[in-house]
């Protein structure tokens, strides 16, 4: 079966290594996988900064490049969420796009989604040895719903110990451009989340939105722990 | 970001026991109403949220009916309604009746809809004493600051705070336990209670059939400030309305729960006009004065209207990372949180208050606790799209809009997207962090573009 | 135009609803039936209530009560409300029991001065823990309000299951009162640094005597 993947553009430019991971995941569970290069960018980043008809330029180019895909795989929640959940918005006004949506939208799978949903796996043949905790990224746990599944994921891992922090659901403070119009803030939200992860003791934090994970290593850097920051399918790659 | 309070911003940001305080307070009230509303408790939370939303949705989008059967309907059980525009007529009102009936002393209860309108500065060149009698708006009324939190108006201040304020402003010995702090306050507001000409409370619900209003509370100053004095003002916006009496069953379920964790309050009184027949007590009078005050503005926008569902529970600011690290005061209006952040800017100049819908990472927590379903995070996206849209209207932020412009056309052209994206993976390491860079590296380490794009990790393993 | 025109025409511009144009449809107000069966009402009362740190007594009947409530009373200023139940229970009887009051003035200067206000309430939730008063020539609202401690002594047949009963009974309680007030505690305020203290403005101790015949 094939299953086409939209890596999203921080996984491109910034943690490919990510959307290897996931490639290979999914090949090993028998997936041929499709990678149309013409891919680029959901739009996200200008619809939350209040540039919808910008924002509509490149949901068009994301519709037109998946128009084919029957699964379409995605690391991370944001990004799934804007196109299941926001695009209705987006193209309100067009009815030709809105009908392409609402066929493209049930084809959209969220990475951690596919694998438990789709595939019907939750071993996927991973072992690594360490003590990890797990951040809910907020698109991922409010408008994807998505709590247990990369908890189960995780427990499946051999060698590996999940252990919560006790403000997982907190959010991490990137929020796109959040992050760069209220550093100050952004940085605090950010430090609570890493006190209560250094309580955990565990050497890594994961998560299935990259985003949270380039917020949350920056801050660790900062302060110079030794946590590492790691996408769930870089875990459930490894062997 | 401009027009936000930067400065004051970071002060609180590097004020530990600010940051405890707040961090704590909005903890505490956050695990009291998870408990209140779990589905082992409250089984039927989710429903009630559902139903809340569906009645304040009717009864906005009919308004105009249902403020004159709640009129028609204090008229018959002898209260008079009196419609005001703005605080400037609720001042005018409460003057007038003052003068006319030799009044020197009002007692009042809390209402954030009085902080809106400014009440007690705009009676106090008037010979005319307005107390608070709230504790937390008593304390703050003496140190004339305003509430940090809808709820926990005084959180910001230590018992020290207290101490000193009692002692500056009523002249008592330095007391620094709060019990007995609360002792003293009880003490002086008793005789004002019992010596005030009228008593203002606001009201959490008006309803429509009976002609009543409903205050909710722990201490007893609403109830007081409704029974002692031969006066009775209540004071609310039109939005306030519900129907039916009996639709208090879902919005009481779920008012004392997201706000504290109560199932009900101490007290709920339910007031529909002055003491009748023989009862023994009770005002002679009573007012309603419904509120305007932009409220209509804000009914002219379909899909923005429902910023007026608000119950003031205060849910939403516990929830919100942002309100818990720059606290109430940083809110440039009487409403903070997220609440504060949706409707300012829709009853104040937008691009004054245009930083607000911004001041959030769109995180949703507060909209997953909202009891009338309020979906703030859409609403907040799109008063950002009107904030762009009003600025560049007044050719401001013109480059922010070019970047997306230049960030649309790059993302539609993969060509010119990919090679902008090596472009920047080159030039990365040599680029010193100015502008929006540095405002990431003041917090954090700055990442790196990757060598080599998945694009091109991918192009190189398919040649394999 | 007055104001109460200008809103209304302000709203009916912003809904495009026309004066007089009568409401769409609401649906029926739906209301919540008992939890638990009507024997666990009085037990149920008093586990709700004594969890809000008010104390609740179970006597058999009425001539049970003053025997249970002599060391409150003892010694006390009293103020009782008229309610017929307060009488046929002995309370009016007691010395140190003003009550009978129907002027206003006189009865709040004798709340303000008493110990403890003695109350009967007209129902009692069970689900809540929580006291209905409706102001009447039998209830003055200040008797539990201004005194520091405040007694209720309640039928058991007047207890119901949770507000939603309530309000089945009583779907507009306008029509009965121009005060029902619902206690559900002793006063109380957390203001200052978040420390829960009783008694701030109302009550701050708080009983509850449930006669059973």
């Amino acid at each position: 079966m094939k299953v086409s993947l939209f890596v999203t553009c921080i996984v491109d430019q910034v943690f490919p290594q990510v959307g290897i991971a996931m490639a290979e995941v999914l090949e090993r569970l028998g997936y041929e996988i499709d990678f149309p290069p013409a891919q680029t960018c959901c739009g996200q980043p200008a619809f939350n900064s209040g540039y919808p008809k910008e924002a509509c330029t490149v949901a068009r180019h994301f519709l037109d490049v998946f128009r084919d895909s029957e699964y379409i795989v995605v690391p991370s929640g944001s990004c799934t969420s804007m196109i299941t959940h926001h695009y209705e918005e987006i193209f309100k006004d067009d009815s030709k796009r809105l009908e392409e949506t609402h066929r493209a939208a049930p084809r959209v799978w969220e990475f951690s989604r596919f694998l438990l949903e789709v595939a019907k796996a939750e071993d996927v043949g991973a072992r690594y040895d360490g003590v990890v905790t797990y951040h809910d990224s907020c698109h991922a746990l409010r408008e994807l719903r998505i709590k247990n599944g990369p908890r189960r994921l995780l427990a499946k891992v051999q060698g590996l110990t999940l252990r919560e922090m006790d403000v997982a659901e907190e959010c991490c403070g990137f929020g796109g451009t959040f992050s760069i119009k209220f550093p100050e803030v952004s940085g605090a939200m950010a430090r609570t989340k890493i006190e209560s992860i250094r309580k955990t003791e565990a050497g890594a934090v994961v998560s299935i939105d990259s985003s949270c994970l380039m917020q949350l290593q920056g801050v660790i850097d900062r302060a110079g722990l030794p946590i590492r920051t790691m996408h769930l399918a870089e875990v459930l790659a490894f062997r | 970001m401009t027009g936000a309070p930067s400065e004051t911003i970071k002060q609180t940001l590097d004020d530990p026991r600010l940051q405890l305080a707040i961090y704590a307070a909005s903890g505490r009230l956050m695990d009291h109403r998870a408990t209140a509303v779990d589905a082992g408790v409250l089984p039927e939370y989710q429903d009630l949220r559902t139903q809340a939303n569906q009645i304040k949705k009717h009864t906005i989008e009919n308004l105009d009916y249902y403020l004159e059967q709640l009129e028609a309907n204090v008229v018959a059980h002898g209260g008079t309604v009196i419609f005001c525009r703005d605080g400037q007529e609720v001042a005018d009102f409460v003057l007038g009746l003052a003068k006319k009936n030799g009044a020197r002393l009002i007692v009042k209860s809390k209402s954030m809809t009085s902080e809106e309108i400014h009440f007690n500065e705009r009676l106090e060149h008037h010979q005319l004493e307005a107390v608070e009698t709230d504790l937390g708006e008593y304390i703050l009324q003496l140190a004339h600051q305003r509430p940090y939190h809808i709820v926990a108006p005084a959180l910001h201040m230590t018992r020290y705070d207290v101490a000193d304020v009692f002692t500056q402003r009523l002249g008592v010995e330095k007391e620094v336990v709060p019990e007995n702090q609360t002792k003293i306050a009880r003490a002086v507001l008793r005789g004002k209670f019992l010596q005030a000409d009228i008593g203002v409370t606001g009201a959490n619900f008006l309803i429509a059939d009976s002609g009543g209003v409903v205050v909710v509370e722990n201490e007893g100053n609403a109830r007081l400030s409704s029974s002692t004095p031969k006066i009775h003002i209540a004071v609310a916006g039109i939005e306030k309305l519900i129907p039916r009496a009996q639709d208090l069953a879902v919005f009481l379920d779920l008012l004392g729960r997201s706000a504290t964790g109560q199932p009900l309050t101490v007290y709920t009184s339910f007031l529909s006009g002055p003491r009748r027949g023989d009862e023994v007590d009770g005002p002679d009078e009573f007012y309603l004065v419904l509120l305007d005050n932009g409220r209509t503005k804000l009914l002219t926008d379909p899909e923005k209207r429902q910023s007026l569902y608000c119950i003031r529970c205060g849910a939403c600011l516990n929830h919100c990372p942002v309100y818990r690290k720059i606290g109430g005061h940083n809110y440039p209006w009487v409403y903070s949180g997220p609440i504060g952040a949706l409707i300012t800017p829709q009853f104040h100049d937008i691009t004054e208050n245009g930083w607000l819908p911004f001041a959030s990472s769109l995180c949703g927590a507060c909209a997953e606790v909202c009891p009338v379903k309020i979906e703030i995070p859409k609403l907040l996206l799109k008063l950002r799209s009107e904030v762009t849209e009003a600025k560049q209207k007044q050719g401001a932020e013109g480059l922010e809009r070019l970047a997306f412009r230049m960030f649309a056309w790059i993302m539609s052209h993969p060509r010119i997207y990919l090679l902008a994206g090596r472009i920047g993976a080159t030039l990365a390491p040599l680029v010193p962090p100015v502008g929006p860079l540095n405002k990431w590296a003041s917090q954090r380490t700055l990442p790196r573009p990757a060598k080599q794009s998945f694009h091109q990790l991918w192009a190189a393993r398919k040649r394999q | 135009m007055t104001s109460r025109d200008q809103i209304l025409a302000d709203i009916r511009t912003a809904l495009s609803r026309s004066q007089g144009q009568p409401p769409a449809p609401l649906a029926a107000p739906l209301l919540r039936g008992p939890r638990f069966d009507r024997n666990l009402y009085v037990q149920t009362f008093v586990q709700r209530f004594e969890k809000l740190a008010g104390k609740a007594f179970v006597v058999p009947d009425a001539a049970a009560v003053i025997p249970q409530l002599s060391s409150l009373l003892d010694g006390k200023r009293v103020v009782a409300s008229n309610a017929p139940f307060l009488e046929a229970c002995g309370i009016t009887r007691l010395a140190q029991v003003q009550s009978g009051f129907t002027d206003r003035d006189a009865l709040r200067d004798a709340c303000a001065a008493a110990d403890v206000g003695v109350t009967s309430a007209d129902y009692a939730l069970a689900e809540t823990g929580t006291l209905v008063m409706l102001s009447s020539r039998q209830e003055a609202r200040l008797v539990s309000l201004l005194p520091p401690v405040h007694v209720a002594i309640v039928p058991r047949s007047r207890i119901l299951a949770n507000l939603d009963e309530l309000l089945s009974l009583l779907p507009k309680p306008a029509e009965q009162s121009s005060s029902m007030v619902l206690i559900t505690g002793p006063s109380r305020t957390a203001d200052i640094e978040q420390i829960l203290v009783r008694g701030v403005h109302g009550p701050g101790e708080i009983y509850a005597v449930i006669v059973e015949a």
